[in-house]
């Protein structure tokens, strides 16, 4: 079975009420195509970041079968 | 070049020592060594923080340590950086991250090891949940200044 796996990170896994799921590839071509999706149809708000295989990616960036997209806050580093 | 996560307790001087034993370079080469110790305060954003969680994207976070190390080497003339960093629940006081370069002269130590750490700060998939008086919170944002 050919699948995305989507992961999520902090409070937004909080707020997604889960911390991964699988989604069918065909469903999905791009990280946006993916979130509104996953979300309900929303566009990807500037406070959700996103990653492709363990990368930062955009919203443009391609989704392919067996990829691990994952979606989560900003990070919070501190003062510098 | 070495980067550790840890879920228990970090002793970042013991790492240090740990890692400059074992390391390649010959013990006489380096002439500078800079080591940053970052630990959990008591206090944010006024309010008293008695716990921390530290959440982080297992394999992702490594990736960008390596990552940010690799681009510190390649831009200063240093010998070796290590990097390790605490995840999971911490209290006060406790040693958060450390990061140290070896280096012949110390302004390419400096310069690096702060590099290295702002990168961290920036990139690095670490999220924080504090715990205060009024129950536990989520640090959405990097605090400035």
């Amino acid at each position: 079975m050919s699948v995305i796996h989507v992961k999520y990170f902090a409070s937004l896994r909080e707020r997604m009420g889960r911390a991964e799921q699988v989604v069918d590839p065909s469903m999905a071509a791009t990280v946006e195509e993916l979130w509104a999706l996953v979300a309900g149809h929303e566009r990807l708000p500037d406070g959700v970041l996103a990653a492709v295989n363990l990368e930062y990616a955009n919203p443009t960036t391609p989704v392919h079968d067996e990829d691990e997209v994952a979606f989560f806050p900003p990070v919070t580093g501190g003062r510098p | 070049m070495s980067v550790i996560l840890s879920g228990t307790a970090l002793d970042p001087w013991a790492e240090v020592g740990r890692h400059q034993a074992a390391a390649g370079f010959a013990g006489s080469s380096f002439g500078a060594t800079a080591v940053f110790v970052g630990t959990m305060r008591d206090f944010n954003q006024d309010d008293e923080v008695s716990e921390l969680c530290l959440e982080h994207y297992p394999g992702m976070t490594e990736a960008v340590l390596e990552s940010i190390c690799r681009e510190a080497l390649g831009r200063w003339p240093v010998l070796d950086i290590l990097v390790a960093h605490r995840y999971g629940r911490l209290l006060p006081g406790d040693p958060i991250v450390v990061v140290a370069v070896w280096s012949a002269h110390r302004r390419a130590a400096l310069e690096a090891c702060r590099e290295v750490l702002e990168a961290l700060k920036s990139r690095a998939p670490f999220w924080k949940r504090e715990t205060v008086a009024a129950g536990m919170r989520w640090v959405e944002r990097n605090t400035v200044g």
